[in-house]
């Protein structure tokens, strides 16, 4: 019979052990805290992922997947992590160590340590499901929670997102829209009811947040987005748009400033069955004006209210575009930089194109033309 | 022949047609080609020789612009996107 103490010792002498200095100075190394997620919260290295040792066979490659990077795990006095050590060996890991003297030395040592943020119990109860994925975890609901998003209109796909976002616990949702609820809308603008029929838009989806997750903040702007007040909207501060605009001069106004200001911009544009959908993420990606550098003539820019427009279809778009503000604000997966993703509705197809930056571009190329804001006047012309 | 896709804001101009087929080895080619059978749909695309400005070309997934222009090949395999911008959402308008 093997007692623990040789269990121990027999595996400490069959992986390697790393001292604080020299894991400091292995710049490339993931570093994996393996004790439970209580010790955890007390603090733990800086930049470490959190792994406990029972999911760490079924995690790790998760947050370390390329097996010749260095990893070094850690848990109180280095025990665990020893064990833990011996099975990312097994599992095929290259360059493994279990740092010595654990957590509990690094601390006595006094090295630099952080101190995690926590969610409240009912906020843990109220996100477990985001919780439970390793790309979101505690650290992406957090940032979420800290995360301010900005919705240009709260109609066909400003419905879907404000909802959704507000659902992922969005910290800050800004809402602009000038427009009252009316009987045509409700064929597809979710955030509205009967209720609210005749009332300012953003005051019913407002309602509908709020009775769906009180706390996001919900800052609404009644009026049109125009040359005059953007600045003091985006003044205010945001880390992404969602245009759900349902007009080419906003649509420019939005571009060009979160161009100069270097907001990521979720696009979602929709007709009749079909839909466009794309990040544009300043300096990163191309913008829109890369993509069109001019409106088209107002014959060939018709409205939904013009030509109609399917229902589920802002549904499916706005949902898309949520997707993509939930992982820009989050900081995970690959955004829909440089492409753009075509909805055809009716086939149920899918299509994605390229989109370049393009060094000529008015706004963002290298010798921008557009430097201040330009209005679109013959598109409003009812 | 390579297959056409006409956007929605297009289709009046195409007779409702979803997609139309025209052939040519290069984009020229195939605007003119399209151009002639189906005049409405090739003058809002490509007129004075040039594609206008406000509708973008995809052969295979690519922005002809980020390839050679007018001179990028088409195959008869290919399939030729025609995207003008979209204004998006569906409020009452401007």
């Amino acid at each position: 019979m093997t007692t623990y103490r040789e269990l121990l010792q027999k595996t400490r002498a069959e992986i390697r052990e790393i001292d604080a200095r020299a894991a400091q100075d292995l710049a490339s190394a993931r570093f994996v805290d393996v004790r439970e997620a209580d010790e955890w919260q007390e603090g733990h290295l800086p930049g470490a992922v959190h792994v406990p040792r029972g999911y760490l066979e079924s995690r790790i490659e998760s947050v370390a997947a390329d097996k010749s990077q260095p990893v070094i795990l850690y848990c109180a006095a280095a025990n665990r992590s020893a064990f833990a050590a011996k099975t990312l060996q097994e599992l095929g890991y290259e360059n493994v160590y279990s740092l010595a003297g654990g957590f509990t030395d690094w601390k006595r040592n006094g090295l630099k340590i952080t101190i995690p943020r926590t969610l409240s119990p009912e906020k843990r109860t109220r996100y477990s499901r985001h919780l439970l994925i390793p790309e979101i975890g505690e650290e992406g609901q957090l940032k979420l929670l800290d995360s301010r998003i900005l919705l240009i209109g709260a109609g066909g796909l400003g419905s879907p997102a404000a909802l959704y976002l507000a659902a992922a616990g969005i910290g800050r949702l800004g809402i602009i829209d000038a427009d009252i609820v009316d009987e045509t809308n409700l064929q597809r603008q979710i955030a509205h009811s009967l209720d609210t029929l005749g009332t300012p838009k953003v005051d019913s989806a407002k309602r509908a947040i709020e009775g769906l997750n009180p706390d996001v903040d919900v800052v609404t702007y009644r009026e049109r987005l125009t040359s005059e007040n953007i600045d003091r909207i985006l003044d205010e501060g945001w880390d992404v748009i969602v245009d759900g605009a349902d007009n080419f001069p906003t649509r420019y106004l939005v571009n060009d400033a979160s161009v100069w200001r270097g907001i990521p911009v979720v696009h979602g544009s929709i007709y009749r069955f079909e839909g466009q959908v794309t990040v544009f993420k300043p300096h990163e990606g191309p913008c829109y004006r890369c993509l069109f550098p001019e409106p088209p003539p107002p014959e060939l820019a018709p409205s939904c209210a013009e030509g109609g427009v399917l229902g589920v279809l802002p549904g499916i778009v706005g949902t898309l575009q949520t997707n993509e503000a939930i992982k820009l604000a989050a900081g995970i997966g690959e955004p829909l930089i440089g492409r753009l993703l075509l909805l055809d509705a009716l086939a149920t197809e899918f299509t994605e194109v390229k989109i370049e930056r393009r060094d000529d571009c008015p706004v963002c190329g290298t010798h921008p033309t557009i430097t201040e804001y330009i209005d679109y006047v013959e598109f409003c012309a009812r | 022949m390579s297959v056409v896709r006409v956007p929605p804001v297009l289709r009046l101009e195409a007779g409702g047609a979803r997609e139309v087929k025209a052939s040519g080895s290069t984009v020229r080619e195939l605007l003119e080609d399209l151009a002639a059978r189906v005049p409405a749909l090739g003058e809002r695309v490509y007129a004075d020789g040039a594609i206008q400005s406000f509708v973008n070309v995809y052969v295979d997934g690519e922005d002809v612009r980020t390839r050679d222009g007018l001179d990028t090949p088409v195959r008869e395999s290919s399939t030729v996107i025609l995207l003008p911008a979209m204004a998006g959402g569906c409020a009452s308008g401007c």
